[in-house]
């Protein structure tokens, strides 16, 4: 009995049968006439059992003895909180009684149906029915929080995934702020040639949602700009973006592309390219790119560098270019956000053994793609890295950097599709011969299987191994000049080397470089593969543990187009619900620090991951944010001066519990 | 007439990964010894060596603290904290004499309900084999005292 | 016989210094001298049991109690002063937590009975233990015994009022000496019983000068392997441990601001259960590894942690005493 309650409580106990499921290995009846006579000096005026508590008969009996006995605590022995104690809480709330004056006590899944002697196990269901009841007199009646939801969203990352979220939210009649780092939206979708398994072009598909996105007046553009910093909660996120100067400005600029032409200077374009193109210093990174306005890559440029040349200045027809432009910072406050940040891509030269960057004709995937991209550096045409030599024999290594411990665990899931997507784009533009080295086909999506019956159709050959080495050291005449792959063929037992002209490694893909710092950014977790971390891996893909923050596309970890484009989708509809909710209800489950007690010591101040804890320098004391606080307990544990309270799971409360618990029953 | 020494344990569990794994062995009605009783809290990292202790003083033969799996805490890395408090405290405990065996730190994840189960069980076990603790009562004593007076 | 109202102080099994700790008042005890009559103070007047034994009930005003409940003679003088006093204040560390006489709990009575009269440093070739009754010729010689755990005040009387610190500080005496006076003058009411006067309501760190920020550990050390401390910059922070931050405050940051580790001797904080939980959970949560192996290195530079935790709360905490004082196989 605690000194804090003045009058004693009035707590009910209703104990389950559940059928037979509990009852058949726990009495009842017992523990039900147990909790009156044992801990009726604690407060249990009533004791009752059921059947099927959860039934619309056994919340009734609850809600007619709140409101016929004036209960203030219900105690329910029954299954485990994971599946009732919301309806045992919402029956309560209907008779009155506040929600989190109700507790779920598990006598199911944690005594019938795991332990074999009666007598033991109705032992353990009184120790715990006497726990709960104990802590269930400290607990406090609590009121969920409700905080406003600022209509703007943000969208952080112009890939697929972003432009999807972007559209769906601007359509609804809510405006965005889509953030991009690269000068252009499109993401890695941009790059692609064709995509599986209908092999449409990739910027023919997408292109059009580029242009919807770069016109639609809900959407406020924000590329060659990164996320700075990140305060507030859920409904109320202040943002600081940071829009790079492009040294163009964009009012006077008319995409017209005389700058670019007239630039003298060419350098390698390592990103949009994927090192094996050039672009000018001032450059637009392709030219369906959205916006228009091309950026100035300022190391490389020799004004910035010398004081020299300016051609672009000089024959820009609209004065737009602008030496002097500086970055900006844009301040702006939004209710929700979507982080769809993409990935990156494995470095095959990790893999030495593959010979990538020592061994001219080993190309990356990306490298391939923009090779057969018509817009690319060699014009669609697949040769070597000369150029101009066609190849006669194409090896398409699967899994590199991927499904393997040296280096990322993981299926990047896309691979193999791609890699048949290049075997038939080889085959259809020089029909040399193609092998593909795999380890298993994965192609278990809509039309993916019957491309690949297709591809095999076509007379790819297909080898299942993983390839142990590329090498230009020929032993025999037949391998000299060649590539020779030498791999284990374990369909037939047998060491292979097999000579090839050009090898094509499948990287896998991999989370953004700077995912866990953009994670930090926003308060959220990654994996320990470094990928986003979603609230439920099943049921729950899109949220995160911070309300919020939305997660989609491979930036969550690898997916397809489709894949993406329902995250994107996905996420947008979660947004969308909670601004037309116009507010959001949390649970109540939070840390408080009592300003009095605090001594600023801030030995809590690195404990929170959710950034709800910060110091307060001009009155040397703590505080907790309550909207960002998401109730783990770990600074209420870890107070030396006990200043800090979590309610829900109090020192109280769990102390109590102890001692129920191990009360003698 | 020597009955087998049942040892009490008191058990906390992280409502995300643990007590789900509880929920988990329990609905694959998986059995194991009826020594433990759970407490649930949202996190590991809500536990609090007072917790232990007041177990102990309270006459438990030993505490099982359960959470996430390092790197899968629903709180991000919140079981990483409850680790150091655990290691910290078990040698506290070692100077004052109490085993350190007799409180576990397990990591088991939602789906692992057997792991939990065995790891149960076994812990059972051990404390069995070191024997009731039985931490004295220490009851205060009768007091006889006049209630205060107003200040002369 | 004088009107004033009666005070008395003593001491159980302590050392001294909470006497010296109200001498330290200086001129302040003129005061006391002036305000109260004192009718028992074993440091200072002659005075016998029996004369306290012969007043009324209730006769004394107030009684600061020093010294923890080691013997039965410090048990049967705390009831006996308990029955005489109007206001009985646990004063001191001993009184209040048990103190450095409560680290006697890690051990049984027996042990510390060898150690004292067996073992090298006594000469005692005949064995000879202290009993509790010895017949000689005139009588029967009684001695105290020792209590097989070492208690608080609080545990064996009711207590009214707490004043911790080892001692606790003359001028937080002093502080409560004056409201004690206002008290008497009618200019004041006492607090609430069972609260804890002549102390702050937050932690050490409330009233240290050092610069603190966010804390991330990576070693402990022994203060003098680190000495001289950097003046400006919070203990904690230079690796020695502190404990500061669980600790009560009233003494004003005494010890971190002449460049020494706070060890703790004004006791928990308000509402808190165990004292050492909170400093291992503190300390635990500075340390800035996640590894095992590498958690478990940092903490070998606290090679002893019932010494650093409950040098001054043993006999208050929660456990109370170590396994061996109550366990007669030790396990």
């Amino acid at each position: 009995m605690s000194e804090n309650t003045p009058n004693k409580p009035k707590i009910g106990v209703y104990v389950c049968h559940c059928g037979t499921n509990i009852s058949a290995m726990v009495d009842v009846e017992g523990v039900r006439d147990w909790a009156k006579k044992r801990l009726g000096e604690d407060g249990v005026i009533v004791s009752r059992d059921y059947k099927f508590m959860c039934s619309s008969l056994g919340q009734e009996l609850i809600e007619k003895d709140i409101k016929e006995l004036g209960l203030d605590r219900v105690v329910v022995a029954a299954c485990s909180p994971h599946l009732h104690e919301k309806t045992f809480r919402t029956a309560s709330e209907r008779a009155g009684l506040n929600p989190y004056l109700t507790e779920l006590v598990s006598i199911r899944e944690q005594v019938s149906w795991v332990h074999t002697d009666k007598a033991v196990a109705t032992e353990k269901a009184k120790s715990l029915v006497a726990g709960t009841v104990e802590r269930i007199i400290h607990n406090e009646a609590l009121e969920k929080l409700k905080v406003p939801i600022n209509p703007n969203t943000l969208v952080v990352g112009g890939g697929i995934a972003g432009i999807q979220a972007a559209l769906e939210i601007a359509n609804a009649g809510f405006h965005v702020y889509l953030v991009e780092r690269e000068p252009s939206i499109g993401g890695h979708m941009a790059q692609f040639d064709k995509t599986f398994p209908t092999l449409d072009c990739s910027a023919c598909i997408l292109t059009p949602r580029m242009v919807e996105a770069g016109t639609n007046p809900n959407i406020t553009l924000l590329t060659w700009s990164e996320v700075m910093s990140v305060s507030g909660f859920v409904g109320c996120f202040n943002v600081t973006i940071k829009k790079k100067a492009r040294y163009v400005n964009e009012e006077l600029c008319t995409g017209c592309g005389i700058c670019v032409e007239k630039c003298p200077k060419k350098v390698i374009d390592d990103v949009y390219e994927a090192g094996i193109g050039y672009r000018k210093v001032v450059y637009t990174p392709f030219a369906q790119a959205v916006p228009k306005y091309p950026v100035l890559d300022r190391p490389n440029c020799t004004f910035f560098q010398k004081g020299t040349c300016k051609a672009c200045e000089k024959f820009c027809p609209t004065n737009a270019i602008d030496f002097a432009q500086q970055d900006e910072y844009i301040n702006v406050e939004v209710g929700n956000v979507v982080l769809a940040t993409g990935y990156d891509l494995f470095d095959a030269g990790r893999v030495s053994n593959y010979g990538y960057g020592r061994l001219p004709n080993v190309f990356t995937s990306l490298e391939f793609e923009r090779m057969c991209n018509a817009s690319g550096p060699t014009a669609g045409e697949i040769t070597l890295r000369d150029g101009k030599t066609r190849p006669k024999t194409v090896g398409i290594i699967h899994c590199v950097g991927s499904r393997d411990k040296n280096y990322n665990n993981y299926c990047s899931t896309i691979c193999c599709m791609q890699s048949l997507k290049f075997a038939h784009l080889v085959k259809e533009r020089t029909g040399a011969d193609v092998y593909e080295f795999y380890i298993d086909m994965r192609t278990a999506a809509k039309s993916y299987d019957e491309f690949y019956q297709r591809v095999l159709d076509e007379g790819t050959l297909f080898v299942r191994g993983k390839v142990a080495e590329v090498t230009d050291a020929a032993r025999v005449p037949h391998e000299k000049g060649k590539l020779i792959i030498q791999v284990e063929d374990t369909l037939i037992g047998k060491q292979r080397r097999i000579p090839v002209d050009m090898v094509l490694l499948s990287i896998g893909m991999e989370p953004r470089a700077d995912a866990k710092e953009t994670g930090k950014l926003f308060g959220i977790a990654c994996s320990s593969d470094g990928w986003f971390m979603e609230r439920h891996p099943k049921l729950d893909p899109i949220s995160t543990m911070t309300e919020g923050i939305y997660i989609a596309g491979c930036a969550t970890g690898p997916k397809d187009i489709p894949g993406s484009v329902s995250q994107g989708a996905a996420a947008a509809a979660r947004v969308l619900d909670k601004i037309l909710q116009k507010e959001v209800e949390l649970e109540p489950i939070r840390a408080t620090v009592n300003e009095a007690k605090c001594s600023g010591c801030r030995i809590c101040n690195n404990l929170c991951p959710f950034n709800a804890i910060s110091f307060i320098d001009d009155l040397a004391i703590t505080r907790i944010n309550p909207a960002l606080c998401q109730g783990c307990g770990t600074c209420v544990a870890a107070c030396p001066a006990g200043a800090i309270s979590g309610t829900g799971f109090s020192n109280e409360q769990i102390f109590a519990q102890i001692d129920g618990i191990l009360m003698s029953l | 007439m020597s009955e087998q020494f049942e040892p009490v344990i008191v058990g906390f569990t992280c409502n995300w990964c643990s007590y789900r794994a509880a929920d988990t062995a329990g609905t694959a009605r998986v059995k194991y010894a009826p020594n433990v009783r759970l407490i649930r809290l949202m996190c590991s990292g809500r536990m609090d060596p007072t917790f232990v202790m007041k177990a102990i003083a309270g006459g438990a033969d030993g505490v099982l603290i359960t959470g996430c799996h390092p790197g899968d805490c629903h709180y991000i890395e919140q079981n990483y904290k409850a680790l150091r408090r655990f290691l910290l405290l078990r040698r506290t405990l070692k100077g004052l004499g109490v085993a350190p065996e007799r409180v576990k730190l397990v990591w088991a994840s939602a789906a692992e309900g057997m792991k939990l189960a065995h790891e149960i069980t076994q812990f059972v076990e051990e404390v069995r084999a070191l024997g009731p603790l039985s931490w004295p009562k220490w009851n205060e004593n009768a007091i006889q005292s006049e209630p205060i007076k107003e200040a002369a | 016989m004088s009107d004033k109202p009666k005070f008395a102080m003593y001491w159980a099994s302590s050392c001294g210094g909470c006497e010296i700790a109200v001498l330290n008042i200086h001129e302040k005890i003129l005061d006391v001298d002036a305000n109260f009559d004192v009718v028992f103070w074993p440091v200072a007047m002659d005075a016998k049991y029996h004369d306290v034994e012969a007043m009324e009930d209730g006769s004394i005003l107030l009684t600061l109690f020093n010294g923890g409940m080691r013997t039965t003679e410090n048990e049967e003088i705390a009831h006996l002063l308990r029955r005489k006093s109007k206001i009985l204040v646990s004063f001191g560390s001993c009184a209040t937590e048990g103190c450095i006489p409560g680290l006697a709990n890690l051990f049984p009575v027996s042990e510390i009975f060898d150690v004292a009269f067996h073992t090298a440093s006594t000469d005692n070739p005949n064995n000879i233990h202290p009993v509790t009754s010895f017949e000689v010729p005139e009588g029967t010689l009684t001695l105290p015994a020792l209590n097989p755990t070492v208690k608080t005040l609080a545990q064996v009387v009711d207590v009214d009022y707490y004043m911790p610190g080892c001692p606790p500080e003359s001028h937080q005496i002093a502080a409560v000496i004056d409201l004690v006076i206002q008290v008497l003058q009618g200019k004041a009411q006492l607090p609430p019983k069972g609260t804890v006067i002549g102390a702050g309501g937050s932690t050490v760190c409330d009233e240290c000068p050092r610069t603190r920020n966010v804390k991330l550990i990576k070693a402990f050390h022994r203060i003098q392997e680190v000495a001289p401390l950097e003046p400006t910059l919070c203990v904690l922070e230079q690796g020695v441990p502190c404990n500061g931050p669980a600790t009560r405050s009233g003494c004003n940051a005494r010890c971190p601001r002449v460049g020494a580790q706070c060890i703790g001797c004004y006791g928990p904080a308000e509402g808190v259960l165990d004292y050492g939980a909170r400093l291992i959970t503190a300390f635990a949560s500075v340390i800035d590894a996640k590894e095992p192996e590498e958690i478990e290195a940092i903490l070998d530079g606290i090679p002893d942690p019932t010494g650093q935790f409950y040098r001054f709360n043993l006999a208050d905490s929660l456990l109370r005493a170590g396994v061996s004082n109550w366990q007669k196989n030790g396990h």
